[in-house]
């Protein structure tokens, strides 16, 4: 795998019981790159994010994150990517800031990497002290966010960043997306938000039933 | 390693001050249960005195599935099991934190039985140093198999209803061993206390060495 390349999927597939979620995808992301992970619901767009965090292994094909084959050492990967899923990995009956607290001791992060992170994702600080279960969405959204950039990802890889987020929180998103590719990491961000999405991103790709992927035209 | 151990207890530690299941649920679920022993043997005083170790290591072994649902459960929400799983933590230091804030837990109510096969049953404690290594060799027993267990079925969807069929078989040598050391610490029979009490720690030294070497592939798969 060259070292230009943050991700290098080739006919990959992952199996979920006896379902293959991802059959046959191939992905190649640039360092430095973003680009947008599109296709209908149940396309494989959650599994492939999953598979390139680690979280997921690969039946067969080649898979490759960082320079490291999944197949081998998934957990050699996994601290140095940002994923950000549909379920927020907070707990629900900690504060918000024992939240941040715990995850980024628990990933060796300095306390001020991780304020500065809260302050990125404009974390209002009167939220600090309050039970994550009593946030909203958008809020625990901010939230589960900031505990991965805290972790200055290589890979972000973003699965439906926007859900739940106000205009300014989504602007959080974009500019985070935009920075960190600019910053030399690499982005894979599914979205059904197209038109907003599409704009942050330098490729798109398109997924469709767990296949393959296609190239398709950027400002389409 | 260890700050990493204390990070995690700390932290299901923490969760269990703000829940407070524990305290609010388990406990009184515990004394619960010995009040009905005493219902159904009929509050007679001798009868009680002389099944208490028995009855309370039961009542410790039921609150335990309660408790270690609750630990399972601290993860499975909203995933902060595959939280755990990016952080780059040992596996074997995610096993050893959950496991001592478990046991913390169960000593808490373990204590609080003590207090209640007291006053409900009239217990007496001739040999209170046995009766403490007894209590502490089990409920590291406990706590190990139970956070062991309890990796093993964590996303499962029926572990509600499969974890007390899988952990109360494999407790029963603590339940066999501490009730025997409890019996020589109370005086209800006479047998060799301190070598049933070794057993417990031999019981707990398997888990807590199983636990160590599994918890990263048990977490791996479920």
């Amino acid at each position: 795998m060259p070292q230009s390349l943050a991700v290098e999927i080739r006919d990959a597939v992952v199996m979920l019981g006896r379902f293959p979620a991802l059959a046959g995808a191939t992905v190649s992301i640039e360092r430095g790159e973003s680009v947008l992970l599109r296709g209908p619901n149940g396309a494989g767009k959650s599994t492939l994010l999953r598979l390139c965090a680690g979280l997921l292994r690969p039946a067969r094909g080649v898979a490759e994150v960082l320079g490291i084959d999944l197949a081998k050492n998934r957990r050699a990967v996994r601290h140095r990517i940002g994923y950000v899923g549909h379920q927020s990995m907070l707990y629900d009956d900690l504060t918000v800031s024992e939240n941040l607290r715990f995850w980024s001791k628990a990933a060796g992060v300095e306390p001020a990497q991780q304020r500065a992170a809260a302050e990125r994702m404009q974390i209002d600080e009167r939220l600090y002290d309050v039970p994550v279960r009593s946030l909203s969405a958008g809020q625990r959204r901010r939230t589960s966010i900031a505990v991965a950039a805290a972790r200055r990802p290589e890979l972000w890889l973003l699965d439906e960043p926007h859900a739940g987020l106000d205009q300014d929180g989504r602007q959080v998103i974009d500019d985070l997306i935009s920075d960190a590719a600019a910053a030399g990491g690499a982005v894979l961000v599914a979205s059904h938000e197209l038109d907003r999405a599409q704009t942050v991103v330098h490729r798109t790709l398109e997924i469709s039933g767990g296949m393959a992927t296609e190239m398709v035209n950027p400002s389409a | 390693m260890l700050n990493e151990i204390a990070l995690v207890a700390g932290k299901d530690l923490r969760v269990e001050l703000r829940s407070r299941v524990a305290l609010n649920q388990v406990a009184p679920f515990a004394l619960m249960v010995l009040v009905l022993f005493g219902f159904a043997l009929d509050a007679d005083r001798a009868t009680l005195g002389a099944f208490t170790p028995g009855l309370y290591w039961v009542t410790i072994l039921l609150s335990s599935v309660l408790a270690v649902h609750r630990s399972v459960a601290i993860e499975a929400g909203d995933g902060a099991r595959e939280g755990l799983l990016l952080t780059g933590l040992r596996p074997a230091s995610i096993f050893l934190g959950k496991a001592l804030a478990l046991i913390a837990q169960l000593l808490a109510v373990a204590v609080v039985l003590l207090g209640g096969v007291t006053i409900f049953y009239d217990a007496r404690i001739d040999d209170a140093v046995l009766l403490v290594a007894a209590l502490v060799g089990a409920v590291i027993g406990v706590g190990a198999a139970g956070t062991l267990y309890g990796a093993l079925l964590g996303g499962q969807r029926a572990r509600e209803t499969i974890l007390p069929i899988l952990l109360l078989p494999v407790l029963s040598p603590v339940l066999i061993a501490a009730t025997r050391a409890f019996g020589d610490a109370m005086g209800t029979v006479a047998v060799n206390g301190w070598s049933w009490a070794s057993g417990l720690y031999g019981f707990a030294a398997v888990y807590v060495a199983l636990g160590v070497a599994t918890h990263g592939a048990l977490m791996e798969e479920n």
